[in-house]
């Protein structure tokens, strides 16, 4: 009896040993970078581990650039980045010998939303940076009612702040007199309510509400206004649009093309358009 | 007999320590917000910190000045006081002397009930029944205003101030009422004449506890008040507040970052207020007792 004991013991303890040796590095994958694609980073894993229970897949936040200078020295297998990298980044990456390659996995796209009394149907996006940073007061001087014009934010916490200050204010300050919400469905729902309110959500959650209007958004004066549909944000004709990248160094190979093909793939995509993007 | 002083001077030293852990735990938290704190001395000189009203943590040029936060703290619980003590107040008169025995029973649950209530529900309210309400009958276009923010505080400070009020009032001695009717005096009389006036230290005791829970409140304001940051010009405008700020920004900044210390220095703040709220209240009942 003490005998069998012992040899279950032995033979447990292989398996635990073989277990640990064969997580070796071909199948663990460590990912790191912007902040906005954390979420769907971890929640892209998460499926992917419970398809391959043999892989270990971390996500990390840190900013776009901390991905990226990652993948630039060898810390991560992945960099998640809301944005291109830059000439100065490329420049870098060239020096030190690595040769990132970019791969598009999602698309990003931010509404703006008014009231549906609101006559306005369109604005440029000059004049919606003009609004949010409190240059353009009134209505009337985008072709409304002589009312003033009240602006719906979210926190500075959130990925959507950074996104519309970045692309729509290009980096100005937010007007002094916003209003500021914690939450898309209280950006939703105050708008719904204010008749001279003006506000941003995601793409995916304005569309699931039909007590708020839409605007058509144009790049510039004179060129064509665009409502924002998976289309025009995929194609960028929308402009407050972003593709959501994942870097690697060289062509994804191994577990990383692996799992890039997952998450382009079908159930990649439900689970990106589940939080609230494009696949 | 011995041994019986032994345990007896075991419990007592005890009772000490307890009671000094309290105090300990005090100044520990104190000290760990002004040190986390106080980085931002090295960013931002403490006259535009506390007395400028430029909050953008976020900007290019960040300016972290907290005076908006404050003034909007204020106003909102201010506002709550003035609302709700009132009516905590008219309620401990009504259920400690007038009421009778059955429909005591029966208010006194439904205002503790009131204590019970989550307040992101209360918040979810504001936000959803009363600012429309608001705006419709002030006609401005966003009901998410100080005043808002006010009512729904003034709602949640009632239990506290009322349990304290009415406690204080039944606690005033029986011989004073009895004197006061023997001479003459009406039911009324001897309420606004003996009894009221007899309780007021206490009443101040349940008022500054209402300040304290009302300054103190996060998610009510945080989607009530609407969170601009300007100084309001009166009670329709929106306000953002000192906890509001806090709990809406400390979720994504960075550890060490100036924004970090800032939000540590407007806990500091926070604590440096209600701390004070407390002194002044013990010194007022010291004084009363004299």
């Amino acid at each position: 009896m003490a005998k069998l004991l012992y040899l279950a013991v032995l033979l447990f303890s292989i398996a635990l040993i073989h277990g640990c040796t064969s997580r070796d590095t071909e199948n663990r994958l460590k990912i790191t970078g912007s902040d906005t694609m954390v979420i769907l980073g971890q929640a892209w894993a998460e499926r992917y581990m419970e398809l391959h229970t043999e892989k270990t897949v971390s996500v990390t936040g840190g900013g776009s650039g901390v991905g990226i200078t990652a993948i630039i020295d060898g810390g991560t297998d992945i960099a998640q980045a809301s944005r291109e990298m830059k000439p100065s980044e490329i420049g870098k990456a060239n020096a030190m010998g690595a040769s990132p390659v970019k791969t598009i996995v999602a698309y990003d796209g931010i509404a703006m939303i008014v009231n549906p009394d609101n006559p306005v149907e369109q604005l440029t996006m000059g004049q919606a940076g003009a609004i949010l940073k409190g240059e353009v007061k009134n209505w009337k001087e985008v072709g409304g009612k002589d009312e003033q014009i009240g602006i719906y934010s979210r926190e500075s916490s959130s990925g959507t702040y950074e996104f519309v200050k970045e692309y729509v204010l290009k980096k100005a300050d937010y007007a002094p007199g916003t209003k500021y919400s914690s939450g898309n469905s209280a950006i939703v729902e105050s708008v719904s309510q204010d008749k001279t309110a003006i506000g941003y959500v995601g793409v995916a959650y304005a569309k699931q509400r039909n007590d708020v209007k839409i605007l058509r958004i144009a790049k510039e004066g004179g060129s064509e206004g665009y409502l924002p549909t998976k289309e025009t944000v995929k194609s960028g004709e929308y402009p407050i649009s972003r593709s959501l990248n994942f870097y690697t160094n060289g062509e994804p190979k191994g577990t990383a093309k692996e799992f890039i093909d997952f998450v382009k793939g079908e159930e990649g995509k439900a689970i990106t358009e589940e939080l609230g993007y494009f696949g | 007999m011995a041994k019986q002083d032994l345990a007896g001077n075991a419990m007592g030293k005890l009772t000490h320590i307890v009671a000094y852990t309290s105090i300990v735990a005090i100044v520990l938290i104190f000290l760990f917000l002004f040190l986390e704190g106080a980085g931002i001395f090295r960013f931002e000189d403490p006259v535009h910190l506390f007395l400028g009203t430029e909050w953008q943590p976020t900007s290019e040029n960040p300016r972290y000045e907290m005076l908006t936060l404050i003034v909007g703290s204020l106003f909102v619980t201010l506002g709550a006081i003035v609302v709700g003590v009132p009516l905590a107040v008219g309620c401990a008169i009504y259920l400690s002397e007038i009421a009778p025995q059955w429909l005591e029973e029966v208010l006194k649950p439904a205002i503790e009930i009131i204590a019970g209530i989550p307040s992101v529900v209360i918040g979810f309210f504001a936000l959803v029944v009363l600012a429309p309400l608001l705006s419709q009958i002030f006609g401005i276009p966003s009901g998410l205003t100080a005043l808002n923010g006010a009512l729904m505080l003034a709602v949640m400070i009632i239990p506290t101030v009322e349990t304290i009020s009415e406690d204080a009032l039944r606690s005033v001695p029986k011989g004073y009422r009895h004197a006061s009717l023997a001479m003459g005096a009406t039911e009324w009389e001897t309420i606004k004449n003996v009894i009221v006036p007899s309780a007021i230290p206490g009443i101040g005791v349940g008022v500054l506890l209402g300040f304290g829970r009302a300054i103190g409140e996060t998610m009510v304001v945080l989607m009530a008040t609407g969170n601009a940051a300007l100084i309001p010009t009166g009670f329709l405008d929106p306000v953002r507040t000192m906890t509001g700020t806090v709990a809406a920004e400390m979720g994504e900044v960075a550890r060490g970052s100036p924004h970090y210390f800032a939000l540590f220095m407007i806990g500091c703040t926070l604590f440096i207020i209600s701390f004070g709220v407390n002194l002044v209240a013990n010194h007022l009942i010291k004084r009363e007792e004299r």
